[in-house]
């Protein structure tokens, strides 16, 4: 069984596509410009707070957002890695060429690679770690981004060439996502075997992870002995943690009203970086009354999305007006593309057919901040008529109702990865946007020769969907990460839930 | 004794096989999928489908049924769905938190809630006695997640001088400082157990000092507090025990929220994650444990009643018969 995923992959409530490496290999970009770093002490333990304890250790079988937290660069590497302005950076492959057709990749591997379990990286690895990923029984999220791949094959030990059945831009870039592990490794949803700066400690579930300098690792080693990945159920008992100096760094802070205590404290620097993950007002674009590109337009115009950001986390966040943040290479404002106007959205209702409004049921997931969110959007649309049913549901009667059975009027979602405007130009996704045009368009971007080609194509995209409103994006998240002041080399994007932990100093 | 012992263990193996059932079939009942926690959104049909393979979610009902039964035999407990480990090794790291945390708390409550009581009881007439009846009362109305974090507030955020949660990451390796993480979460949750254990000891002893034996032990010359030591304490002490076994039953696992405020990898969080998770054999798992706990607090709680009061040995033993 070997069919081609249709669906394009997308947005994770549960995970986490890499984007940004922050930091580079420890003094780049994602650095601090207030480095302390000359005392800094290369045999400390960094004491990391997150929210997001992995599931398992193992991304292709549901290990979830947590685990490309900890994991992602920090244990496992790819065969390229993405800096902090999104630009494709070689990591385990030193370098790479393109055949003249555009459909074949070879790639050299770089000298000297271990795995922690002290194998050499070789080839055989290498295609093992991508068949990995598109398998049979993969929950890659990243699986159907190489349905394009037609074979793969070790001619020598450092040389690995990949044939794709079509041209796709996306390739290298895409390659950065799939870790490549030791193709003798066992039991990889406890245990791991990888080439990065750290190697796995202890794992004790429901507390924390460790993770260890190794010392065979092949470049540049890292800045701290050890990092410890403490984990909280609750934001306030995470902010406690920091306030203790039981943790010396939030990955990215959830708890708006506890900002004004670390900002108002020369012990601690809260960092307001880049987001990729915006939350959207999803209509269901197949049926009435969404179905009406004037009636999505009409909702969009009649709520107040900055009074919304405002409400929910002060004077952090952006507006973006479309599904492409201001990190992807196709970003444009369009916030003026619907702007909010009450009197606009009455008139489109009418003109659609419902000059008296109508009702509507929005299934809402039940933690922060959608139900806040549902509340604001039923008032504000309670203006033109419009009223809100507000349906409580968990994340799982998320997946079933929705996102399978398509069994909703409008939804709402935190859409996470960074590219994945693409996802409008699948017709079977959950929202059911179908607009030809558009499903040309992200195809052919997709196929373009050249980065430019592809912008523009993707901008054309972006425009359509704005001007159709395809869904309501009411905003764009801030990430804030909250440290100690003695803390530097910490990423700041830590965009995807990637965490970036080798470049950490402690003063 | 025996015959009673042997009554009470059949009677214990055939609730917990009971109870056991009734939750497997009560999980599958709730609605929602465990695949879909393994899922990302973006997921293909092909992806769901190999995901409720992988945890046997796609067989049928009964068949689900008979393997969960012929595990259960052997005493193996499975592995999570999510995490893929055992289950039962999974348990036992978390008893490390929670049993101690659950005892201490307990003891604690204990020594507080026995004087504390007696007295307001017994000094009702000054006051102090009434004051006493009227904290506890406070008490109870208090929510636990509230004390944790004013006991957070002052000790860890205020004075420094105790973490404000967590749990050494190698257990009871170096006990001072595991101690040392349990005195908040013992103290939150051991004043709110007091508060209700207070107004038990009151009311029982209440009763003792009305009792017509106390009186009339006191009218033969013996001292209130000679009256008190040999009828006193034993009769007060009976419905006292019974209600110390629900107490300790409850926090065993409803610590859960004192977990989740002190960042404490117990039993209670591991629980609410599970089932927020669809993750079924670690709810039967730690539902199992806890069930089986719960049954012997209750057998031990009993046999000290037994051991206290000779009547309800008497009862017993003729019954057993």
């Amino acid at each position: 069984m070997n069919r081609k995923t249709t669906s394009l992959f997308g947005a994770a409530i549960a995970l986490a596509l890499a984007l940004t490496a922050c930091g580079g290999t420890g003094d780049g970009a994602g650095t601090k410009s207030t480095s302390p770093a000359s005392s800094s002490n290369t045999d400390a333990t960094i004491g990391i707070g997150s929210l997001y304890e992995p599931q398992n250790l193992d991304n292709t079988a549901g290990g979830g957002q947590g685990v490309t937290e900890a994991f992602n660069g920090n244990v496992y590497e790819g065969l390229f890695r993405l800096t902090d302005d999104g630009k494709v950076e070689n990591l385990l492959a030193k370098d790479y060429k393109v055949g003249s057709d555009g459909l074949t990749y070879t790639f050299t591997l770089r000298d000297g690679v271990k795995f922690h379990s002290g194998d050499p990286l070789t080839s055989a690895d290498v295609k093992y770690s991508i068949e990995k990923v598109t398998a049979d029984g993969s929950q890659s999220a990243r699986k159907s981004s190489f349905a394009v791949i037609k074979k793969i094959e070790t001619p020598d030990d450092h040389t690995v060439t990949v044939t794709l059945s079509s041209k796709s831009i996306s390739f290298v870039y895409n390659l950065s996502y799939i870790w490549i592990i030791n193709d003798q490794a066992k039991n990889l949803a406890t245990t791991e075997d990888g080439t990065g700066p750290y190697k796995l400690g202890t794992w004790k579930r429901g507390a924390s992870l460790t993770l260890d300098r190794f010392p065979g690792y092949w470049g540049t080693a890292a800045t701290n002995k050890q990092v410890v990945f403490h984990y909280y159920t609750d934001a306030t008992a995470l902010n406690n943690a920091l306030l203790t100096n039981a943790v010396d760094v939030v990955t990215s802070e959830q708890s708006p009203d506890a900002l004004a205590q670390f900002a108002n404290n020369a012990n601690y620097k809260v960092n307001n970086g880049h987001s990729t993950t915006k939350l959207l007002l999803a209509f269901n674009d197949r049926k009435a009354p969404f179905d009406k590109p004037l009636v999505r337009k009409a909702v969009t115009s009649a709520i107040d999305n900055k009074k919304l950001l405002n409400s929910i986390w002060g004077e952090y966040g952006t507006l973006i007006g479309s599904m492409v943040p201001p990190t992807d290479p196709w970003y444009e404002d369009l916030t003026k593309v619907n702007p909010y106007d009450l009197n606009l959205a009455k008139k489109q209702l009418a003109d659609a057919g419902y000059p008296s409004g109508f009702s509507f049921t929005l299934d809402t997931p039940n933690y922060d901040p959608h139900p806040t969110a549902a509340t604001f959007i039923k008032s504000e649309l309670a203006k033109v008529g419009i009223t809100v049913k507000i349906n409580v549901i968990t994340a799982d009667e998320w997946y079933t109702k929705v996102y399978k059975n398509r069994d909703f009027a409008a939804t709402m979602q935190e859409h996470v990865n960074d590219r994945d405007v693409v996802w409008y130009g699948d017709p079977e996704f959950y929202w059911g946007y179908d607009n030809p045009q558009v499903t040309a368009w992200v195809k052919q971007a997709e196929e373009s020769d050249t980065a430019e080609a592809q912008t523009e194509l993707l901008k054309k995209v972006n425009q359509q969907i704005a001007a159709d409103a395809a869904s309501d994006w009411l905003y764009l998240y801030p990430q804030i990460v909250v440290a100690s002041s003695k803390l530097s080399g910490y990423p700041l994007n830590g965009l995807n839930s990637q965490f970036y932990a080798y470049g950490i100093k402690k003063a | 004794m025996t015959t009673y012992l042997l009554r009470r263990m059949a009677f214990l193996v055939i609730s917990l096989l009971l109870a056991s059932t009734v939750l497997f079939l009560l999980l599958r009942l709730l609605p929602g999928d465990p695949a879909n926690s393994l899922l990302s959104v973006g997921a293909s049909p092909e992806q769901i489908a190999a995901a409720r393979h992988q945890i046997g979610s796609d067989r049928p009902l009964p068949e689900q049924f008979v393997t969960w039964l012929g595990q259960m035999a052997t005493f193996d407990l499975g592995t999570s769905f999510i995490s893929t480990l055992p289950v039962g090794p999974e348990i036992a790291s978390r008893l490390v938190v929670t049993v101690p945390l659950t005892l201490l708390a307990f003891l604690l409550a204990v020594v507080v809630a026995v004087p504390v009581g007696f007295v307001a009881a017994h000094r009702s007439n000054r006051w102090y006695g009434p004051l006493l009846n009227g904290v506890s009362q406070l008490g109870i109305a208090v929510p636990v997640f509230w004390v944790g974090m004013l006991l957070i507030a002052a000790f860890a955020l205020y004075f420094h001088i105790l973490p404000a949660g967590g749990f050494p990451q190698d257990d009871w390796t170096n006990p001072g400082d595991a101690l040392t993480s349990l005195v908040l979460p013992v103290v939150t949750i051991a004043l709110v157990m007091s508060a209700s254990l207070i107004r038990y000891v009151r009311s029982a002893t209440v009763d003792v000092l009305d009792s017509d034996y106390l009186r009339t032990f006191r009218a033969l010359g013996s001292s209130f507090t000679m009256a008190m030591w040999r009828h006193g304490l034993r009769n007060a002490a009976v419905p006292v025990v019974s209600i110390l076994g629900i107490e300790l039953a409850t926090t065993f696992l409803g610590a859960v929220v004192v977990e989740s405020v002190f960042a404490l990898p117990g039993l209670g969080s591991m629980l609410a994650k599970a089932i927020a998770q669809h993750d079924y054999p670690i709810v039967q798992g730690v539902l199992f444990v806890s069930t089986f706990g719960v049954l012997v607090i209750g057998f031990i709680a009993d046999l000290v009643q037994r051991l206290i009061d000779p009547r309800l040995r008497g009862t017993l033993s003729r019954s057993a018969r």
